[in-house]
């Protein structure tokens, strides 16, 4: 291993190149637009000159003599005809330029108070940093710009403004680059410390262009396209442009032309340089292909999101990785991810050969690529990889021995790290152990779909395979799925029991007998391999056999989502069911309790058995949710019917009063107003009460009413509006009012206020909706489809904003939670100090942390 | 007098200045040198009444969600 070489940055100094420093680092001076000649070599002195580098294979750069891809490239430059101000630097121009006198170029202040200034900045800079000082600078600028006559020189000092994009005007007359530098130049060194500006490292007439250096050839390379045509870069093309008008300039001050025409061709330099730099200035048009999408200069190389920094030098890239569709595997343990074999053949870990697994690895190398489980690669001690073929087989196979690695294909038990993006947070990221599975979908146990919030409509998910010891300790210490069972945000499970392994649970919690032989067969279904718990007798209740997943100490006293007690003694239920408050997501102690006590590697077995054992429960006893579980019998049909017609009656009874104009006003209500909150409230109420009818007559052994009460999935608002009525349609906080004039639509009468003309849907889904109503449907199924496709991609940037503002903001060890420049943001994390992970739902259980500890 | 509404208002937490000796109590438990601590402008009108001087620190009782009653401090800062 190479000796690290530890060095700290003290300072970052930034200034400008002068033009003597151009010119040294040049290595060519550019005379010529010209490219290639006849024979299609690079014409010497034109903008591909060899001395600038090579991008050619085979040839060597003139000014170093190293080959292609050696050879960094090496800078030229051209001399300008006549001054161009750098687009760049505007606005430092323009604020030397106000504050400093135009006869003596001393800065605006009286030489008294200069001291007095820079003694300001000082303390400023010492006392809050560099970005206070820059105000203060700001501040100082403004309160020159008024200043009428120069303190040193009396002489009288003009306005100067500028006109976008680099024409500078002083009392409506121009001044030309020229006379623009020579201002410059008479700044003196010691008034530009005033500016923040290092005089050594940076002169201000530097901001004014007298040579432009020329980027080597290698970052302009042209391509050469099929039919043997060059097809050259747009810097290149845009140099050419700059280089060709600059020698016509050359040639009219030579030739003495009209002062107009080199005008007229110097501004046409100043574009061709302005564009070069940035091609996307406000006021200026943007320089164009002959095709007419604009060129790609040098700012858009650097910036945004596609731009050479968020691109290319904070976006990483990375092999040993693998994406695609995602699938459901109930049978899968919890911490597994099951991996397509073309993808395990294609993924390798790196294994170093020993002496004690010789053998062992030979075998992979025996059956190559193409057989699993076989390896891909061989890296020699020498650190020469060696690619395993058939005909390279056999040698490798001989020369095998410890200080080799073998990258062999992955193997059921590997580390990986499953990702789901956006990555949130810290379980979007978990570390999954490799199953390997035929098909062509990565597989995840659904109850891992939380954290990562994947579901299995089309999802993708990336894997990834840590390619050394300390990258897999660390994902297997730090990340693996049983590590993140309680979440950070709220203190409970997030990978807990999901849809069917609730409603089975549930099902056989509640009362079903089962012979001894069968709850053996569940047992074992469920993962279990103790059957100890269940006692020897015929039949078994569910209760019992779900008792028998449980370690055999373990005491918990809870409520079930109706309200009822759950009371497990000894590992035993004793009394009440399981349902989603204690085995689903985010909610109920019994999963945090048990990770409590028995730690990661219990709970991640236990979870696994629960969701193992509901399914077998289902898949035992048959679960199908049928059209006629949502049937109302005659005489709820009929209690529905008149709990809506007697909210019509009202909403008509409203009306009318409101028109008589005899509606009594609630207090800070207009009429309307009034009106509305009436009617709204008598149609949820009606909407209510039928849903309760619903919930009374429903069927209550179906098992659609299972997953309701089990709270697997569906509610009592969901049935209601399959079978007795949707109920109103809200658009903007209120009824629907928009459409026609005067009505929402045509079927209705104009100013009808009635309950249907605004939405409101009597019929449920199963009955079928009249077109208004499917209509009024649409209307708010729009609006809100609509409103999370917009706000998606604005929280997302809210999120990426904060988290860049928060990225190294830490807790310290003294309790503090601090930035990067140990400045504290809190005294104590989230002012109780508390690690919400470590606490029970948010709070801290105080009574029985005193019972443990007695 | 009437109350001052910037120091009485329910929203405004009520603010003290400490000791020098709690002063240095203070750095020390954080091992501070000041330039770390949260600041406060020396003309907020929460502190007025309180005839502070630039380097003061002043403790905040605030009322909080989580810990009922949380403090805090601020260095007192020109403007």
């Amino acid at each position: 291993m190479d000796e690290h070489v530890h060095k700290k940055v003290e300072i970052i100094e930034f200034g400008m190149m002068s033009p003597k420093f151009i010119k040294e680092l040049a290595s060519a001076k550019i005379v010529t637009p010209e490219l290639y000649d006849k024979e299609g070599y690079p014409v010497d002195g034109g903008l591909m000159d060899v001395r600038l580098g090579v991008i050619d294979p085979g040839l060597k750069c003139k000014t170093c003599g190293s080959k292609l891809k050696e050879c960094i490239g090496h800078f030229g430059y051209i001399e300008l005809a006549r001054p161009i101000i750098h687009i760049k630097f505007i606005s430092v121009i323009l604020d030397l330029l106000r504050c400093s006198c135009k006869q003596c170029g001393r800065v605006l202040i009286p030489d008294d108070k200069i001291k007095k200034a820079m003694n300001v900045l000082e303390k400023i800079s010492l006392n809050f940093g560099v970005t206070e000082r820059r105000g203060q600078v700001k501040e100082i600028i403004t309160s020159l710009k008024t200043v009428s006559k120069c303190p040193h020189c009396n002489a009288k000092q003009s306005k100067v403004t500028l006109e976008k994009p680099s024409t500078f005007l002083e009392d409506e007359k121009r001044l030309s680059p020229i006379e623009v530098r020579a201002r410059l130049e008479r700044i003196s060194d010691s008034d530009l410390k005033i500016f923040g500006i290092r005089p050594d490292s940076m002169r201000p007439e530097w901001a004014v262009l007298t040579v432009l250096p020329i980027p080597p050839v290698t970052m302009r390379p042209s391509i050469t396209l099929e039919s043997g045509e060059r097809s050259e870069d747009d810097l290149t093309h845009k140099l050419g442009d700059i280089v060709r008008i600059n020698q016509r300039l050359f040639e009219n001050i030579n030739a003495g032309a009209p002062e107009i025409i080199i005008e007229d061709l110097w501004d046409l330099l100043q574009y061709h340089i302005t564009t070069f730099f940035d091609n996307e200035i406000a006021q200026l048009p943007p320089a164009r292909h002959r095709s007419g999408q604009p060129l790609k200069t040098i700012s858009a190389r650097i910036s945004s999101k596609e731009g050479r920094i968020r691109h290319n030098l904070a976006g990483k890239r990375t092999n040993f990785s693998a994406r695609t569709v995602i699938s459901p595997d109930p049978r899968l343990n919890i911490n597994e991810v099951g991996v397509p074999k073309v993808i395990a053949m294609k993924l390798t870990v790196p294994e170093r050969v020993t002496e004690w697994n010789l053998k062992f690895l030979k075998q992979f190398i025996q059956n190559g690529p193409k057989e699993y489980p076989g390896s891909n690669y061989v890296i020699r001690p020498d650190g020469r990889r060696k690619r395993i073929t058939d005909e390279t087989k056999e040698q490798l196979l001989e020369e095998l021995e410890p200080g080799f690695i073998v990258e062999r294909h992955l193997m059921d038990g590997d580390i990986s790290i499953f990702n789901r993006q956006p990555s949130l947070h810290r379980m979007s990221m978990m570390c999954h152990r490799i199953r390997v599975l035929p098909g062509l979908t990565l597989r995840l146990n659904p109850a891992v779909c939380a954290p990562y919030n994947a579901d299995f409509d089309g999802d993708e998910m990336n894997l990834h395979i840590p390619q050394t010891e300390e990258a897999r300790a660390e994902a297997e210490i730090l990340m693996e799925v049983q590590t993140q069972i309680i979440s950070p945000r709220y203190g409970l499970s997030i990978i807990a029991c999901k849809q069917d392994s609730i409603s089975g649970n549930y099902v056989l919690t509640r009362n079903v007998d089962i012979p001894h032989s069968e709850a053996i067969d569940l047992l074992s279904y469920a993962g279990a391999t103790d059957f100890s718990g269940l006692a020897k007798k015929e039949k078994h209740s569910g209760k019992e056999i779900f008792s028998a997943l449980l370690p055999k100490d373990f005491n918990f006293i809870g409520k079930t989502k109706s309200g009822d007690p759950v009371i497990i003694k000894n590992g035993t239920i004793i009394e009440g069911y399981m349902d989603s408050a204690n085995l689903g997501e985010g909610s109920g102690l019994l999963l945090r309790n048990l990770h409590k006590q028995y730690g990661e590697k219990a709970i991640i077995e236990l979870l696994g058995n629960f969701n193992r054992l509901g399914i077998a429960a289902l898949l035992k006893y048959g679960f199908s949710s049928l059209i006629n579980d949502t049937d109302l019998s005659e005489t709820a049909r009929k209690e529905v019917d008149t709990v809506l017609s007697d909210a019509m009656k009202k909403v008509e009874k409203y009306i009318k009063e409101f028109e008589k104009g005899t509606l009594e006003l609630l207090p800070g209500r207009s009429l309307v107003e009034t009106l509305e909150v009436r009617i709204l409230e008598s149609l949820n109420k009606a909407r209510n009460e039928s849903g309760e009818i619903v919930a009374q007559n429903a069927p209550q052994g179906s098992d659609t009413m299972t997953m309701v009460k089990s709270g697997a999935r569906g509610n009592l608002i969901n049935l209601a509006q399959i079978s007795a009525c949707v109920g109103q349609q809200a658009l903007r906080g209120g009824r629907i009012a928009t459409g026609f004039k005067e009505r929402t639509l045509s079927c209705f009468k104009k100013g009808d206020l009635g309950s249907a003309a605004r939405g409101f849907i009597v019929n449920g889904f199963k009955s079928g909706l009249k077109p208004h109503e499917l209509f009024f449907m649409a209307m708010t199924g729009r609006d809100s489809m609509m409103d999370t496709a917009l706000r998606t991609p604005k929280s997302g940037y809210l999120y990426r904003r904060l988290a860049n503002a928060l990225q190294d903001v830490k807790i310290e060890y003294d309790f503090t939670v601090r930035d990067s420049a140990k400045r504290i943001i809190q005294f104590s994390y989230g002012e109780d100090g508390m690690d919400v992970s470590k606490s029970e739902g948010g709070t801290i259980n105080v009574k029985k942390i005193i019972e443990l500890t007695e | 007098m009437a109350e001052n509404p910037d120091i009485t208002h329910v929203l405004v937490p009520e603010h003290q200045k400490i000791s020098d000796k709690e002063k240095e109590e203070l750095l020390k438990k954080y091992g501070l040198t000041g330039q770390e601590l949260p600041k406060i402008n020396s003309k907020d009108p929460a502190i007025s009444h309180l005839a502070l001087k630039v380097g003061d620190i002043v403790k905040i009782k605030r009322k909080s969600p989580t810990a009922k009653v949380s403090t805090f401090y601020r260095v007192v800062i020109d403007e």
